[in-house]
């Protein structure tokens, strides 16, 4: 019976989070045109969101691309293909790990910052104090790094790739002898920029406002101790992961599951 | 002072205001009248909600019952953008400060100044420093908030709550957590800003003796109700045992010095169900004795 209560009071409370979040997310929204009339505050967080996630993710998108490249070269040369390394590389950055790991890194490294921003400003009452001054705290403060994260995304993820690319390109044909121009003339024939590279993009959007809500709403939500912005810092970290991992399984159902 | 509970010549007037957190009742039924150009004090212990009632004056909360006219409007019956207005002129200095920590001290004052006018920046200069003048830190403009010490802070906080001049002033908490001299500062401040620039203040505190010292009125509240009000001496001469525990800061009286809980010694050789700890958001404040304790 216990067993029941708990499951009922459960579903009940992430029922109201995601009521709480969504009118969350309608006010973000309509904050936004007021973004457009301050630049300023929009370029503020690009850096802040966007500039500084530049390291991890180049570091990352080396890496990643370096060992696609071992890896791939493994396969493909136990059947003699080893000149579509380049293909082998570039589909599956472009496709799927370019935007998903892009956005785990953002999630982890920008998402997460901008969850403990926001609940301690909560915390220290620089929301409430902004109310009372008649400045409403969504139009400054959160609509302008909800775009910002909007925004930084595609381009993050779009840099992890093309570093991945030149990883896998480094590996391959300067350790494993993988013939130059056969890795990116294949790449350049086989890749589609409509399929791939736009469906990628596609992702990486969709993944970016996704993290860029949670982040906010967890900081906005949270019970404003220094436990509570912990726990909320957490969440964002988990539920990101989680919605970026299930939608690009759905996202890939639907764009790919045809052919 | 007789005709005070009139609604006549008051700012601010709460009828039978109800409000509730969960099962809860921080205010039942309560009613105040705040005088234009008058300092009221609103006193009581920690956990009482009087930073609550500070949040239903300024529309962040909304109450169950009840209504609270600001200057002859509702403030719950606003539409936002008057709901702001109306805001524009009253300042709140919040316990903490509640800076912006990311801009530095002149900034912060400048910022409402920025946000709602479109003054030249040449002006907006004098302004702040004339505000920062008057609480003294004209020479700290630079610092950033996270190198002032808290009784700066505060001050800031309230050069930025004067910066759009407004009508009325909620401090929340002024004197807590402050050094003597600090304290002193607040208290001559707060006394010369309301004599200066004609304001109404309203004070949230449980600081005796600084309260007494500068308010012209005082209400006393306790579990939801207004159990004392007065001008100063009114309310030392009080009857009320209540009203004398809270202002001699007698550790036990009407207010148990326990929290609620069952009977000592059936708690000692039960161990009934395990232990669960209430959620932050039900914890009593846990310095509710120990700031009181100060008095004794």
């Amino acid at each position: 019976m216990e067993f029941f209560r708990y499951l009922g009071a459960g579903t009940r409370e992430s029922f109201t989070k995601l009521g709480r979040g969504s009118f969350f997310l309608i006010s973000i929204l309509a904050g936004i045109s007021s973004v457009c009339v301050r630049p300023r505050l929009l370029l503020k967080q690009l850096h802040s969101v966007g500039v500084l996630s530049f390291l991890i993710i180049t570091i990352s998108g080396l890496f990643v691309g370096m060992v696609l490249g071992l890896q791939g070269f493994y396969i493909l040369s136990r059947f003699g293909a080893e000149e579509t390394l380049g293909v082998m590389v570039a589909t599956s950055l472009v496709r799927e790990l370019g935007p998903v790991v892009a956005a785990l890194l953002f999630a982890g490294r920008a998402g997460s910052a901008l969850t403990a921003e926001i609940g301690l400003m909560k915390a220290t009452e620089q929301l409430s104090g902004m109310e009372m001054m008649a400045i409403d705290p969504i139009k400054r403060i959160i609509s302008p790094r909800f775009l910002a994260g909007f925004l930084s995304m595609p381009l993050l993820a779009a840099l992890f790739s093309a570093v991945g690319i030149i990883g896998g390109q480094m590996v391959g044909t300067g350790l494993l002898g993988v013939d130059d121009g056969a890795y990116w003339s294949q790449m350049q024939a086989n890749l589609d920029f409509r399929g791939d590279i736009v469906n990628g993009v596609i992702k990486s959007i969709v993944f970016g406002f996704i993290t860029s809500w949670i982040a906010l709403f967890e900081g906005y939500d949270a019970i404003p101790t220094a436990e509570g912005v912990s726990r909320a810092t957490t969440r964002t970290v988990v539920n990101s992961a989680f919605s970026i991992l299930g939608l690009d399984f759905i996202l890939t159902a639907l764009m790919f599951g045809d052919n | 002072m007789d005709n005070f509970d009139s609604t006549q010549n008051s700012l601010v007037s709460v009828h039978n205001l109800t409000f509730s957190r969960g099962e809860k009742k921080i205010f039942d039924d309560i009613s105040l009248e705040i005088e234009r150009g008058k300092i009221t004090a609103i006193m009581g212990p920690s956990g009482t909600g009087k930073t609550t009632l500070l949040k239903v004056i300024g529309g962040q909360l909304f109450p169950a019952k009840g209504s609270v006219t600001v200057n002859g409007r509702n403030v719950h019956h606003l539409k936002r953008d008057e709901l702001y207005t109306l805001r524009k002129r009253m300042g709140m200095l919040f316990q903490s400060g509640a800076l912006l920590t990311d801009m530095n001290v002149f900034d912060n004052v400048a910022y409402p100044v920025r946000e709602h006018t479109h003054l030249p920046e040449s002006m907006i200069r004098s302004l702040v420093l004339m505000k920062l003048e008057a609480v003294g830190l004209r020479g700290a403009r630079d610092l950033m908030p996270n190198e002032l010490s808290g009784g700066m802070a505060r001050r800031v906080a309230l050069a930025r709550a004067i910066a759009l001049d407004p009508m009325m002033i909620m401090y929340d908490e002024p004197f807590t957590g402050q050094d003597p001299i600090s304290m002193g500062a607040l208290v001559l401040l707060i006394k010369s800003l309301n004599t200066t620039l004609g304001l109404t203040s309203i004070i949230v505190s449980h600081d005796v003796h600084e309260t007494l010292a500068i308010a012209d009125y005082i209400y006393v509240l306790s579990e939801g109700k207004v159990i004392g009000k007065g001008s100063p001496e009114e309310i030392k001469q009080s009857s009320s045992e209540w009203v004398q525990q809270f202002m001699n800061g007698a550790a036990d009286g009407p207010v148990h010095f326990h929290y609620p809980a069952k009977e000592y010694m059936d708690d000692l050789l039960h161990s009934d169900k395990p232990f669960k700890p209430l959620s932050s958001r039900q914890r009593p404040p846990s310095d509710r004795h120990a700031k009181r304790k100060r008095y004794s």
